[in-house]
Parts: structure tokens; C-alpha cells; sequence
């Protein structure tokens, strides 16, 4: 019974430390004195002031442009490379799987700096294109590794199977293979994009000529200081947030595969 | 058949030898060399670079990146398992829910939720404030080694948790049961059985945390208010202000070393070392 | 004798520089029930694959139907498979896994449905059609693997251990089944087990198999009574194997006597094994035995005792319903015709 009471309390102030901050700021993006301190009256001139804010705005189409865009090739590519991994001999395998491990493994850091070395280096213009280019690299390893075990789980003659019923190579692939590991390419799919949605270190690194995403505003906007419209910013996030993982909660009612 | 399928992986084989692997060797070389990285016949061997981080100053700050990294680290893993455990143990109908709840925070974006500790720790934050209301003394929390702790612990903390629950979840209740059976009590049963059987999700929940912890230069930025310089800072100034990418470079690879030192120490501990594999 | 379907001439594969089928030579015929028989690794499963058309020969051709099928991909031949663990595909219903092949054919959708329903009666499930097929038994989901590839008419299934995953009683009741199917539809069935039992009791042929090579092609009788070496002796039933010479036509020695055999053809003295099936061996006081010895073991095995006697040079295993208790001195009694002489 003490043992309840103890886990219920303890579990109250993880959520307490968990939830204040956000609530903190979902209150005041509400508060019409600018000061978070005072309690000003209730106002929506923030979110308004938030959408007219044309650097945001554009922030926001940058940021899911590059998610969807990066998420889909990197899907694609990582998907046909995770088919072709799996079929290669033990040492072709583990030397591939060790290298995709290394943005994985390497702090976001080194590994924007690197390709950000890299783009200057061949004298690609940082933009649109060098960031891109940079989250489809860190896309792909969490991609492969999504769908690597749901071909290990495939039963090793599901290929031979529909090769021996008539399909050409191509036709079992379509409509085999790709069907069968289809929850891993999901689960990578979304991985990525996520990952890709929240960077912000390598986006850091590898973007200029005017091209942000939400994460470099955020970042610049708090380093001089807070601003309202972030409140506002926030507030609009983790409502998207919640009721997206209501609905992908209601499909699978399977926590563990909210993993990000 | 087989050999045919092997030959999806080929581009791959090259998108990584140009994204993966040359831009760490254009950073191995850059450090090793001094000249204008614009003009590669210029560049000439030098060790100048590491020569400059044998500083007490930047020793210094390598040092405070990884006490910091450590501190947030342990205190993850302190808050950490309890929540793991206790999720683990609830009931299948809350299960979903607690950890669905735990998760959300993450998916906000990581800089509005440092950003957030920024609204409730600074100077005149929500905390001085209310702290003000009723009359007590207003804390210096921010900016300052205690606020870039608590960011590191707050963005940090569903990574030590989630390996921590997997491997949790996945214990087999007849191994509990067998422990019970063979007469040990709860708290025996903790120590002797589910503790060492979640070793390779605390290994794991600890890279998760450490890594990100000790490399940032986003948490100390914005709660540390740039007073609290970290390896992370020291490395986005080079490429961004200084412009000294021969140094930036030098210090990302003893980042890296480090690193490796610090995950090879870990895995020693973990008996069945399941290298990249247990992160995930 | 019907006629010769499938011809292998000279067959060998190896993966590795690992010889895993070393100069096959065979011939299947149609409607032949043959199986392949031998221990993990023995080329049987290779040698299926190579037919199926998932693997190519390093040297050798393969013809169907008087055909060179080398390099003709698994797509293109008229045979079928039913794989280990069935590989059934797991995002399609009963039904859609049967009409896959179909599909691809391009079959018109009411023929199809017919040539489905008709399968579904054939493996008794009807009624199964839009179960998801990991619902399924192991029994369900062997019988839609089996329909899957019977569906498309093959000249010839291909079986590669299809029944390894069931437990005992279902594995027998498929046997039968198998075997009746077979029967029906009229084609030739070549079949993979290491299970010598399920071997005898299905096939017309058994060719054994071991280390790549054919050790034996026969009747389930003539490789069971007719073991033509050590190994086809061992690996099929048991068996006392033991060593001795072949004096002239019809005598030979061992176990230091001399006994009556119905074999000939030896050169003179030639070194022999000799098999003798523990059923064929009758217990009788020591006086009346050709060969004495004390019984060390004995264990009730349902139909019969399993006894082990200790013979002068040999321990042999007597399976019998006269049971003599351990200690006991018996003699051992068999016939001329029970006596199967090998070369060494």
C-alpha cells in the first residue's frame, strides 16, 4: 500500500517535471503582458503576431519540405539498400552495417561539421540542397536499421516462393518482399521524418543563403532573449503533438513502437 | 538470385564513401594541417592545432563538458529506472497511456523544450517570480552550471527510460516466477535477477544520454548564457565565428576520441556486448 | 515404366569451394513419388534447389522433358515448391496466397476462383478463404503451402521437408494424405527428408544420399532389405553392422563362425560387412543359438523388447517380444536370407 502511494507520488513529479515547463509556456502564450511574470489578461496577439511572422512562416515550409522530401528518399534508398545488405556475404554486411552505424553512434556535432567540411570543401553552396542533402544522410542508417529485422524475421524462401509461383525477380519484389517488411519501412519512414521535423545541430551546420528551419529560428530568436510568439509556437506543437500520437496510439495501441 | 539482390546495396556502398566516410577524413585531415581550407595546395602537415588544445583553458572546458555529461548522466539513471520500473509493472490498460504520456515531451521540438526551461529559470523567470509573490529571495539558477544540468536531464531523461522499460518488457515472467520459486524475496529478486537482466538497457540508456550530453552546445548556450562554454560550443565557434576550421576540426576528432574511450569503457561492463546493435 | 522427365547428367555444386553435390547422376520419371533422402547436408536439398531452379549447376545439366533447364529462371519452369516452413506470404489471406501464382498467369478471375475452390476441397479448408494465414495451425498453413504451388499445375512438386514442423500424429496423417494426393493428381512428386521412416513409407524411389554423393537408388524395399554399404545400413532402420569375410558364393564368416548366406559375386576372402536387421534375429536357449551371448539391456519399446546382447566381438540389438532379462545367457538364431553381405 505505502509502496503505491510512494510509485504515485513518484510518478506525479516525474510528469510534474516532465509537463511544467510546456505548461508554462502554453499559460503565458495566453498572457497578454509581455513580462512572464505578470498575469496581463487573456490574449491571442500571439499567435496572431506568430503568423505573421514571415520568417517563421517560412521556417515552417522549410522544415516540413525538407522532412517529407528527406524522409521519402531516404525511405526509398535505405529500403533497397536494407534488401540488398541483408543479401550480401557476412563481411560485405558487417562492414556496411559498422559504417551506417556512424552517424548513429557520432555525435550530431561531428557529423554536421563533417559534411558541412565537405560541402565547402567541393564548393556546394550551403541551402537548401547541402541541408537536404545532410538529413537524407543521417535518415537513411535509421531507416535500414528499421528494416533490417523485418527481413531477418522473413522467412528465408518468401522470395523463392513467389519467384517459383511465376513472379519475375521484379513482380516478387513488388509484391512480395516490399509488402512483407511494409511495417519496418513505415516505422523507418516515420523515424526519419521525425528526426528530421526535430534537427537541429546538422541543419545548423549545413544551411545558409536564407534557408532556416524551426529548430535555427527557435535557436536564434532565444538566444536574444524570449519572445512571445514562441509561446505561441509551442503551444501549437504540442497540441499537434498530442493528438498525433492520440490517433497513431488509437492505430497500434502499442507503446513501444513510439520510439523516436 | 542472391547475388543479383546484393547489388541494391551498391549505391548505398557509395552514398556512404562520399557522406559518411570522406567527410570524416576531410576532419582528420583538416586537423592535422594548417593553411587556407579554400586552397588545398596550401595546406602543409602541422599539429598546430592540437598543440593549441593542450591549454589549461580549453582543458578546462573538455573537462567541465564531460563532469556536466556525467552529472545529468547519473541523475538520468537515478530518475530513470524507477519510471522505467514502475511502467513496466503497471497495469496492461495504463501501460500505454503512462508511456505515451512520457513520450510526448520528446516529440516537442528539442529546442522549444530547452527553451522552455529558459521562460521558468531566467533571471526573472516564472520561478523568481513566483518566488517574488510570496516574498522569498529570488536564485541565480541562470545562467549556470545547475540550469544546464537540469536542461541536459529534462531533454535527456525518455532516453535512459525507454532502453531501461524495452528490456524490462521483454523479461520473462517465468524467469521471476523461478526466482520466487527458489526463494527469494522481492527485493532479492530485484538484485539478483531483473537488475543484472537490464544491465544492457542501462548500458544503452547511458551512451543515449551521454552522448548528446557531452556534445551540445545548444543547452549551454541558451541555459548556461553563454558563460558556461562547453566542447560542443568550442567546436560550433571555430566553424561558425572563428573561423579556425583546423582547430574546430582537432577538437571534433578528441570529441570523438574521447567518446570512443568513454563507450569502450561501458561496453567492458556490459558482458554480452552487443556493440551499436543494444542501442536500439 | 513411364517416361523420363527430369534427366540429371553429371551434377555438381559447391558454395565456397565446399562440395555440397559431387557428380549426380539421376533420372525421375513421371508420376514417380521419389525422395531424397540422408543427413543434414548429404546435397539433398541442394539438388532439389537446383531442380526448382534457385540454384545453378557449377558443372552438369539438368533437362526437363528431354529440355536443358540450366539457366532458365524458377519463373519460367512448369514445377513447383512447397518450401520449408512453407514461406507462405503473411500479408495475404488463404486465398490470395493460392490465386498469387494464378495472377501473375493472368488466369481469368472465374477460372481462377474455380481452380482456387477446387484446391481448398483438395487440402480440406474450405472455408478458410479469407483467414489471415498466420491463424492458422501448422497443418492449415502446410496445406495451403501445398495448395499454393498445386494450383498452377505443375509437372512436377517439389517438397523440401514439408512436414519437419508438424508434431508426430499430424506428420503421419499428412503422410497419407501426400501420398493419396500424389496418386490422384497424377504427378511426380520429388520429395527432401532426413526422416528415413517417412522415406519408406511415402516413396516409389528413394535415392540416399551422403557428403554430396548417391549412395543408393531403390525401392523403400530394396534400400531397406538390400543396403548396398555401411551407410545406406546405418542411416536406414537399425541395423548390426559387423565386419567379416566373404569365403566363397553363399558362405561367409564372422563373428568367428561360418554361416549360409544367399549372397554371391565376391571376390574370395573378400573383406565384407554384414548386416543383420534386429527384427530378423530370433532368441533361443544358448545351445540351439548360432551365436552366444548375455543380455546387457533391455527396453520395453510398445510392440517389442529392445534388447542388447553381448556376443564375443559384437553388441547386438535384438528387437523381439520374447523378452530374456539382463544377465541372461541366450543364444541368437537367424536365417540365410536375413544375412545382407556388403562390400567393406
Amino acid at each position: 500500500m505505502v509502496m503505491k502511494l510512494i510509485k504515485k507520488i513518484y510518478m506525479s513529479l516525474i510528469f510534474l517535471f516532465l509537463y511544467a515547463p510546456i505548461l508554462v509556456l502554453v499559460v503565458f502564450s495566453f498572457n497578454e503582458s509581455k513580462s512572464r511574470g505578470q498575469w496581463g489578461g487573456f490574449t491571442l496577439k500571439w499567435y496572431a503576431e506568430l503568423f505573421r511572422d514571415r520568417d517563421i512562416i517560412k521556417a515552417l515550409y522549410y522544415t516540413f519540405l525538407v522532412a517529407l522530401l528527406s524522409s521519402i528518399i531516404s525511405t526509398i534508398i535505405g529500403t533497397f539498400s536494407a534488401i540488398g545488405i541483408h543479401n550480401m556475404g557476412l563481411f560485405g554486411r558487417k562492414t556496411i552495417l559498422n559504417i551506417n552505424y556512424l552517424p548513429v553512434l557520432n555525435p550530431d556535432i561531428v557529423t554536421g561539421v563533417a559534411l558541412m567540411t565537405l560541402f565547402v570543401s567541393i564548393n556546394l553552396r550551403l541551402g537548401f540542397l547541402t541541408m537536404l542533402i545532410s538529413h537524407v544522410v543521417f535518415n537513411i542508417p535509421y531507416v535500414i536499421l528499421s528494416v533490417l529485422p523485418k527481413l531477418r524475421q522473413m522467412n528465408k524462401h518468401m522470395a523463392e516462393a513467389a519467384l517459383d509461383l511465376g513472379a519475375t525477380p521484379f513482380t516478387a519484389m513488388k509484391k512480395v518482399i516490399i509488402p512483407e517488411i511494409m511495417p519496418g519501412i513505415i516505422t523507418g519512414a516515420l523515424m526519419a521524418f521525425t528526426l528530421s521535423i526535430d534537427d537541429f545541430v546538422i541543419s545548423f551546420f549545413n544551411t545558409g543563403s536564407g534557408v532556416t528551419n524551426l529548430s535555427i529560428i527557435i535557436y536564434s530568436m532565444a538566444k536574444r532573449g524570449v519572445k512571445p510568439s514562441i509561446n505561441a509556437l509551442s503551444t501549437l506543437m504540442l497540441i499537434t503533438v498530442v493528438i498525433l500520437l492520440l490517433l497513431i496510439n488509437k492505430r497500434t495501441t502499442k507503446g513501444d513502437e513510439l520510439l523516436p | 538470385m542472391k547475388n543479383k539482390a546484393k547489388l541494391l546495396a551498391y549505391p548505398y556502398v557509395v552514398w556512404i564513401a562520399i557522406f559518411i566516410i570522406v567527410p570524416l577524413v576531410l576532419v582528420l585531415v583538416y586537423s592535422f594541417t594548417e593553411g587556407n581550407i579554400h586552397n588545398p595546395s596550401s595546406l602543409t602537415f602541422s599539429l598546430k592545432s592540437y598543440d593549441k588544445f593542450f591549454n589549461i583553458l580549453y582543458l578546462n572546458i573538455l573537462w567541465k563538458s564531460f563532469k556536466l555529461a556525467f552529472i545529468s548522466t547519473f541523475l538520468c539513471l537515478i530518475l530513470g529506472y524507477p519510471v522505467a520500473l514502475i511502467i513496466s509493472k503497471a497495469k496492461a490498460k495504463y501501460k500505454g497511456i503512462l508511456l505515451l504520456f512520457f513520450l510526448v515531451p520528446i516529440w516537442m521540438n528539442f529546442l522549444l523544450r530547452t527553451y522552455a526551461w529558459m521562460a521558468i529559470l531566467s533571471p526573472n523567470g516564472f520561478i523568481n517570480r513566483l518566488l517574488q509573490l510570496i516574498g522569498l529571495p529570488t536564485l541565480a539558477i541562470m545562467p549556470g552550471q545547475t540550469a544546464v544540468v537540469i536542461g541536459m536531464v529534462y531533454n535527456f531523461l525518455p532516453f535512459m527510460v525507454l532502453p531501461i522499460y524495452t528490456v524490462l518488457s521483454k523479461i520473462d515472467k517465468n524467469v521471476l516466477e523461478a526466482a520466487m520459486d527458489l526463494g527469494a524475496n522481492k527485493i532479492i529478486t530485484f538484485i539478483k535477477v531483473i537488475f543484472p537482466l537490464t544491465v544492457p538497457g542501462i548500458i544503452s540508456g547511458i551512451t543515449m544520454v551521454f552522448m548528446p550530453a557531452v556534445s551540445t552546445f545548444v543547452i549551454s548556450q541558451l541555459l548556461g548564457g553563454g558563460k558556461e562554454l562547453l566542447i560542443g560550443n568550442l567546436i560550433e565557434q571555430q566553424f561558425t565565428v572563428q573561423r579556425d576550421w583546423h582547430f574546430g576540426s582537432a577538437l571534433s576528432i578528441i570529441l570523438m576520441i574521447m567518446i570512443l574511450i568513454s563507450m569502450a569503457f561501458m561496453s567492458k561492463a556490459d558482458k554480452d556486448d552487443e556493440g551499436g546493435a543494444a542501442l536500439w | 515404366m513411364s517416361k523420363k522427365l527430369i534427366e540429371l547428367q553429371n551434377i555438381t555444386k559447391s558454395y565456397n569451394g565446399v562440395v555440397a553435390v559431387d557428380n549426380i547422376n539421376l533420372s525421375i520419371r513421371e508420376n514417380e513419388f521419389i525422395t531424397f533422402l540422408g543427413p543434414s547436408g548429404c546435397g539433398k536439398t541442394t539438388t532439389l534447389r537446383m531442380i526448382g531452379g534457385f540454384e545453378e549447376p557449377d558443372e552438369g545439366d539438368i533437362f526437363f522433358d528431354g529440355i536443358r533447364i540450366n539457366d532458365l529462371p524458377p519463373y519460367k519452369r512448369n514445377i513447383n515448391t512447397v518450401f520449408q516452413r512453407y514461406a507462405l506470404f503473411t500479408h495475404m489471406n488463404v486465398y490470395e496466397n493460392i490465386a498469387f501464382g494464378l495472377r501473375i498467369k493472368k488466369v481469368p478471375s472465374k477460372e481462377m476462383d474455380k481452380r482456387i475452390k477446387r484446391m481448398l476441397k483438395l487440402v480440406d479448408l474450405e472455408g478458410f478463404e479469407k483467414r489471415h494465414v498466420d491463424s492458422l495451425s501448422g497443418g492449415q498453413q502446410q496445406r495451403v503451402a501445398i495448395a499454393r504451388a498445386l494450383v498452377n499445375e505443375p509437372k512436377v512438386l517439389l517438397l523440401d521437408e514439408p512436414l519437419a514442423a508438424l508434431d508426430l500424429k499430424l506428420r503421419k496423417e499428412m503422410q497419407i494424405e501426400l501420398i493419396d494426393m500424389q496418386k490422384n493428381i497424377g504427378i511426380t512428386f520429388i520429395y527432401v527428408t532426413h526422416d528415413q521412416e517417412e522415406a519408406l513409407t511415402m516413396s516409389d524411389t528413394v535415392v540416399v544420399m551422403n557428403k554430396g554423393v548417391i549412395q543408393q537408388i531403390g525401392t523403400p524395399v530394396d534400400i531397406y532389405n538390400e543396403p548396398k554399404n555401411r551407410f545406406v545400413a546405418d542411416f536406414i532402420g537399425e541395423s548390426n553392422i559387423i565386419e567379416g569375410i566373404m569365403h566363397e558364393d553363399y558362405l561367409v564368416e564372422f563373428s568367428g563362425k561360418k554361416f549360409k548366406c544367399v549372397d554371391k559375386d565376391f571376390a574370395k576372402n573378400e573383406k565384407v560387412d554384414i548386416v543383420i536387421r534386429p527384427e530378423d534375429i530370433d532368441i533361443t536357449t544358448p545351445e540351439n543359438g548360432l551365436l552366444e551371448g548375455i543380455v546387457t539391456s533391455v527396453v520395453f519399446k510398445g510392440v517389442h523388447y529392445e534388447m542388447l546382447v553381448e556376443s564375443q566381438d559384437y553388441e547386438y540389438m535384438i528387437q523381439s517380444t520374447d523378452m530374456q532379462p539382463v544377465g541372461s545367457e541366450v543364444g541368437l538364431t537367424f536365417n540365410p536370407e536375413d544375412i545382407h553381405v556388403m562390400k567393406g
